[in-house]
């Protein structure tokens, strides 16, 4: 019996320690991964690449709940029908967690992108400055690439190389309700932030919610109006610089502190949904839908959907500056997609990206569907936009950031981290009155500044 | 005939191994018997070994090193548990899957004891029946259903507000997910909610076996409900409180799917537990050395409070 036992245990035990050696060998992750690939070789000498007339399978990893990649896709093949798709989807939130695996072991020639900084430094996204050569991107307005473009190694962000490319660009600001402003005597949109918060007030007295915004789980959706009183407060510059990872860059500015200090004051004046830490964005969606709250701080690619459940009756404009008629800025970030490193049909999805920006048919679909201004040059054609629809107001708006020069990345996109286990449990803190406006920023700070040294 | 001689001594150990050479027989035949015994477990142990062993095995490694999960990784030793244990951020999860305990293990184990002797008292009726049925419905429904079912109710103008306003405790109407003061216990009751039927109705089938000569002995030696619960009832059921206690344990140091439908951690990370934590450190920091050695350390936590228990309601059976 004993003998029996012990053998047993020998063999369990072998097993076990098999296990543990063989794993215990050399470090996780040894395998340097594959340099990063140099398009700007053999792209810029033969010409601009093409898609060819072979039959050509794309495999491409698209974000769910957004048909806009999708109808790109479809009009593409009715154009070239050698090329069809192989389309995955997925939340946004699992496209994050997966992006670097799949990046590395099954490199989709088109993929839907999160904050890439990270990708580029492991070398998992394709290098596109010799596409850009080829087709001509280097000519388009700076600013519309700069978010993509990074140094060596992943930073500073906001220049050196392209490594990724958008499909069109979105713009985030205030949507409100119409009937609730008529109803609380709002005629046109605030063009100061003294009006703003004299809507607010007015509102609030009305017995309507004036802000309607998510801020629970794990994305606080109070970066939205944190940002645009930024931006109201000070200069778009400094705060692009510390999303970008500049040395010495610093969110905690004095200008920052006030914005805080503003929000802070919304927040204890009662001014959002009392749920907002329980609320997600898609609570958030149907309140706003319902006409539950009068303001909601979102992006315009939620314009075409508001066009369809809610038409006519839902208004957009950018927040306003703190100084009277002072210039406006708000977040403008590309819809980012880029192509993997050791894609197969790296030269065809190339020729896709610049056709989406370039073909008048996908510049359409980049504004019917997805609600935002396409890629691409100015003087580009633009599908014609029915009058009174939010499209056209956030179209408009679009213009009007361009002459501002006030585009801003999200502060969510400063690093891989920084939204989850920074922004969203500071500003909930801040929301429940558990933090001050001082600690929230300088807590953000040396949370960034460990996630950028790491 | 060039036929080969059989040996007899070998014919005659094969054939009759028992009378001729009974002790190497019998011992070669066991051996056979452990040789078939090994083929039979070979697939289920290779299985263990694959996905449980080897998977245990590289959370270790992987404890030891600085990872992003994709690049080179560097030796930090045991830089990454100094870490679980100093980092507040790391370190109140740990308190806050010990709170849950409080709430997943000595809420269903109690009032589940206290429903199933109620259950018992009935057990003819019909009532008893659809009792059961109610009480194990939380079990059935998948939890994702049940965890937004629950925000819902628990949204400031949700069903438990309305009654709270209703009986005139308006005052105490909150979003009880969005408070950092209720937050986590309302995860609590969350869990504690669907835990209760699973052990309601282990507790139940253990009364069962109960001999009911015992209560009536008792009765005849005089002994009222609440005496014959304490000293028949929970002492019988040592075994299964047992299981419950480690089940309902385990399920609140580990605890992830309530948290992550319910909470996502937040607000302000006053609900996160080891299990989201792991999973974030590992897919959104992509610090896989923290994640695998927080995870370890859950892996000890658990069998530390997992095995005296086990030890306990065994010693007494």
């Amino acid at each position: 019996m004993s003998r029996r036992i012990s053998r047993r245990r020998v063999a369990l035990g072998s097993v076990a320690l098999t296990g543990i050696l063989a794993a215990g060998c050399g470090g996780p992750g040894d395998n340097s991964s594959s340099e990063p690939s140099d398009t700007a070789t053999d792209a810029a000498a033969s010409g601009a690449p093409t898609c060819g007339d072979d039959p050509v399978t794309m495999n491409a990893y698209f974000e769910t709940g957004f048909p806009m990649p999708k109808a790109l896709t479809d009009e593409f093949t009715a154009q070239y029908p050698n090329v069809t798709w192989e389309i995955r989807e997925d939340q946004f939130a699992v496209i994050t967690q997966n992006a670097p695996r799949v990046l590395a072991d099954d490199p989709p020639d088109l993929m839907r992108l999160p904050q890439v900084s990270e990708l580029v430094k492991d070398g998992l996204l394709k290098n596109l400055d010799g596409y850009a050569e080829a087709f001509g991107w280097d000519q388009w307005p700076a600013s519309q690439l700069e978010q993509l473009r990074l140094g060596d190694g992943g930073r500073p962000r906001g220049e050196g190389s392209l490594y990724a490319m958008g499909l069109n660009f979105s713009m985030t600001g205030v949507f409100y309700n119409k009937t609730l402003a008529a109803q609380v005597g709002m005629t046109e949109p605030p063009t100061s932030l003294a009006e703003f918060d004299d809507v607010l007030a007015s509102a609030q007295q009305a017995g309507v919610t004036p802000i309607v915004q998510f801020n629970g789980g794990a994305t606080g959706g109070f970066a939205f109006p944190l940002q645009n009183l930024m931006a109201a407060y000070g200069e778009p510059g400094p705060i692009n610089d510390w999303i970008f990872q500049q040395d010495g860059a610093t969110i905690d500015t004095p200008s920052n502190l006030e914005a805080v200090q503003h929000l802070d004051e919304w927040i204890k004046a009662g001014y959002f949904d009392p749920d907002a830490n329980a609320m997600d964005y898609a609570t958030m969606m149907s309140k706003f839908i319902a006409g539950d709250g009068l303001f909601m701080f979102n992006g315009d690619w939620e314009s075409g959907n508001l066009d369809q459940q809610l038409p006519g009756e839902v208004g957009f404009f950018l927040f306003p500056s703190a100084q009277d008629g002072g210039a406006l800025a708000t977040m403008s970030a590309p819809l980012t997609f880029g192509i993997g490193t050791d894609s197969p049909n790296a030269d065809c999805a190339a020729f896709f990206l610049d056709w989406v920006a370039t073909n008048p048919e996908a510049r359409a679909v980049a504004v019917e569907v997805g609600g935002s201004h396409p890629m691409g040059l100015p003087d580009a054609p633009m599908p014609e936009i029915q009058e009174g629809t939010v499209t056209a107001e956030t179209l408009a708006a679009g213009a009007q950031i361009g002459e501002d020069n006030g585009a801003m990345d999200f502060i969510a996109n400063a690093t891989g981290a920084i939204y989850a286990e920074s922004w969203t449990p500071q500003l909930q803190r801040l929301f429940a009155g558990e933090q001050s406006p001082e600690a929230l920023l300088q807590t953000v700070q040396s949370d960034y500044e460990s996630q950028v040294g790491s | 005939m060039a036929r080969p001689t059989l040996d007899p001594a070998a014919h005659a150990a094969g054939s009759l191994p028992a009378r001729t050479n009974g002790g190497t027989g019998r011992r070669s035949r066991r051996r056979r018997r452990q040789t078939a015994g090994w083929l039979f477990a070979a697939p289920a142990l290779v299985a263990y070994a694959l996905f449980v062993l080897w998977p245990m095995g590289l959370t270790v490694q992987y404890s030891l090193y600085s990872w992003n999960g994709i690049g080179a990784s560097t030796w930090v030793g045991l830089d990454n548990y100094v870490q679980v244990f100093t980092d507040p951020e790391l370190f109140d999860t740990i308190l806050h899957a010990f709170e849950l305990i409080l709430y997943f293990c000595v809420v269903p184990v109690g009032l589940g004891l206290a429903i199933a002797n109620t259950i018992r008292r009935i057990a003819t009726t019909r009532l008893a029946l659809v009792a059961r049925t109610v009480i194990f419905i939380p079990q059935v429904i998948p939890l994702v259903a049940a965890g937004i079912t629950w925000s819902w109710l628990l949204a400031s103008d949700g069903l438990v507000n309305q009654v709270l306003s209703a009986v005139g405790l308006g005052g105490v109407t909150r979003a009880w997910l969005g408070d950092f003061g209720t937050a986590l216990p309302a995860v609590g009751v969350i869990g504690a909610w669907v835990l209760l039927g699973l052990c309601t109705l282990l507790l139940l089938a253990g009364m069962s076996k109960i001999d009911a000569a015992l209560y009536e002995a008792a009765r005849i030696d005089g002994a009222g409900p609440v005496r014959e619960f304490f000293s028949i009832t929970v002492p019988s059921l040592r075994q299964e409180i047992g299981v419950c206690v480690t089940v309902t344990v385990i399920s609140a140091l580990a605890a992830f799917d309530i948290v992550y439908i319910s909470t996502q951690g937040g607000p302000g990370n006053s609900t996160m537990v080891p299990g989201l934590e792991i999973y974030r450190q590992a897919f959104f920091s992509r610090e896989v050395g923290v994640a695998s050695a927080l995870a370890v350390v859950l892996m000890v936590l658990v069998l530390a409070c997992v095995l005296p228990v086990q030890r306990l309601t065994r010693e007494a059976s």
